[in-house]
């Protein structure tokens, strides 16, 4: 049995897209060590509804950092302060008694606050309609050694494939630029036979979505690597970079 | 597929322009900085130099005109792109915190802006006092007039707040370089996993060795008070 601890609170409270947003404060007394991130809301929820109040949105589902809903910023850091943590992972043993949290909504102009610490990322969407799928017939799989990839170019497919789109890089990059997300989605296609095909066509039109939807440029400070939680390297970017290049040289 | 004017627009064309012009510039500091060292090869060989440079006609001009084209595209890319972050996040963070680890998040990254602009002011005050500044006409061994701007240097870095303002702005340009110089490489799409680390390595290296190759002038100057060995009479 692990003792309790005593956590001061900091929260943005938003009761909808165009309110004014606040800080509200809370201590709680009762968050022990296993709890994990989102328990421990979890906990404060049930205390705010049981004073008859508000609970304090936030987005979740899975828990166990595969589906990218989470996307708290916590004193100041997208999902927290672990590496490579989403922060449905993250646990309160991170934390010790008495410590200050402040947790706030993402903030870019292309993510609105939907209510308190809930936003709305479908321009994430749109970048993924604008060019981010294969035009193949679906059906019944094939074998899987039909079509054989070299293993290098697989294995940088996975890595990049491994976005799960949370938007953490648009919260920490000083930019609010989503070059991570649109790059990694961009890539995990471009290095297979099955996405080449596609390829041109694919990075302008993600990349002119990105812009549309009102994310900022990017200044390469790597920041979205850091907090990324399936640990996608910027080189993502350069290679987007390199294959939007090659689109437009050929037409 | 956009047109070449249209792709330069856009936010990855944008940053290809300014890794470009970037690099461009950096080439141009490597090929002033062996210039400078003209001053120390004889006494008259850094007016030779500039008299040369300043007979090349047409020549100078076209490459004047690019070098004022690569800093103001590079300029106005870089202020342009810092002011869009304000409409990309209107309203901050109350607290923020870069998570170190893979960021590059520095001090060389976050003043970009500051290190630029002080670099671009700089540059107005280092062309007016060089360039069109007044300099004493002397005659060369074959009695050819050149202006002496061999002695100007002297003078100049004589004076103890230009020697030291010329430090400072290039201490700036060395931090500038810190993170442009591995960040032009990485906007032009060379960089990847693997070679990240020898990219950035390099910045830190080609940053100091230009700073350093630079103020070494400066220094010697006024530390021997301009009457230095090094400097052919």
């Amino acid at each position: 049995m692990s003792t309790n601890m005593t956590i001061h609170l900091r929260y943005w409270r938003q009761s909808g897209p165009t309110a004014k947003g606040y800080f509200e404060d809370r201590t709680l007394s009762t968050v022990n060590e296993h709890m994990s991130f989102l328990e421990m809301l979890d906990v404060l929820n049930e205390e705010l509804q049981l004073e008859g109040k508000d609970p304090v949105e936030f987005d979740y589902d899975c828990r166990e950092g595969i589906c990218g809903s989470c996307n708290l910023v916590i004193n100041g850091q997208a999902h927290g302060p672990k590496k490579g943590t989403a922060c449905c992972q993250l646990h309160m043993r991170n934390y010790s008694d008495g410590d200050h949290i402040t947790i706030e909504p993402p903030r870019a102009s292309a993510f609105p606050v939907i209510k308190d610490l809930v936003v709305d990322r479908s321009a994430f969407d749109r970048i993924i309609e604008a060019g981010g799928y294969v035009s193949v017939k679906t059906g019944s799989a094939q074998e899987a050694n039909a079509r054989p990839i070299p293993k290098k170019d697989a294995d940088l497919a996975f890595d990049y494939a491994a976005c799960i789109g949370c938007g953490a890089c648009v919260a920490a990059c000083p930019n609010a630029s989503a070059s991570l997300f649109t790059s990694a989605k961009i890539s995990h296609l471009s290095h297979l036979p099955q996405g080449d095909v596609e390829r041109n066509n694919r990075v302008v039109a993600m990349v002119e979505q990105m812009e549309e939807e009102g994310f900022g440029d990017c200044s390469n400070f790597g920041e979205c690597e850091a907090v990324c939680p399936k640990e996608i390297s910027i080189a993502a970017i350069a290679d987007m970079r390199r294959d939007y290049a090659r689109a437009v040289i050929q037409g | 597929m956009p047109t070449i004017i249209k792709a330069l627009q856009s936010q990855v064309g944008r940053k290809l322009m300014t890794g470009i012009t970037g690099i461009a510039l950096m080439l141009f500091l490597v090929v002033h900085l062996a210039g400078n060292y003209a001053i120390f090869a004889s006494a008259e060989a850094f007016n030779i130099y500039t008299k040369k440079l300043e007979s090349l006609g047409i020549l100078l001009y076209i490459a004047e005109a690019g070098l004022l084209f690569f800093v103001l595209y590079h300029s106005y890319l870089g202020i342009s792109i810092w002011l869009g972050k304000r409409k990309a996040r209107p309203s901050g963070y109350e607290v923020y915190k870069s998570k170190g680890g893979a960021s590059r998040q520095n001090l060389a990254s976050r003043s970009m802006i500051l290190s630029g602009i002080t670099i671009l002011v700089f540059l107005v005050v280092h062309i007016w006092s060089f360039k069109f500044g007044e300099t004493e006409m002397i005659m060369s061994a074959d009695g050819e007039p050149m202006r002496d701007l061999r002695q100007l240097v002297i003078d100049s870095f004589t004076t103890w707040y230009i020697a030291l303002g010329y430090i400072v702005v290039l201490t700036l340009i060395m931090l500038h370089l810190f993170h442009g110089a591995w960040s032009a490489f990485t906007s032009l799409g060379v960089t990847n996993k693997n070679k990240t680390h020898a990219f950035k390595l390099g910045a830190y290296v080609f940053a100091i060795v230009l700073m350093l190759g630079f103020i070494f002038i400066p220094v010697y100057i006024f530390v021997t008070g301009g009457t230095g060995s090094l400097i052919a009479y």
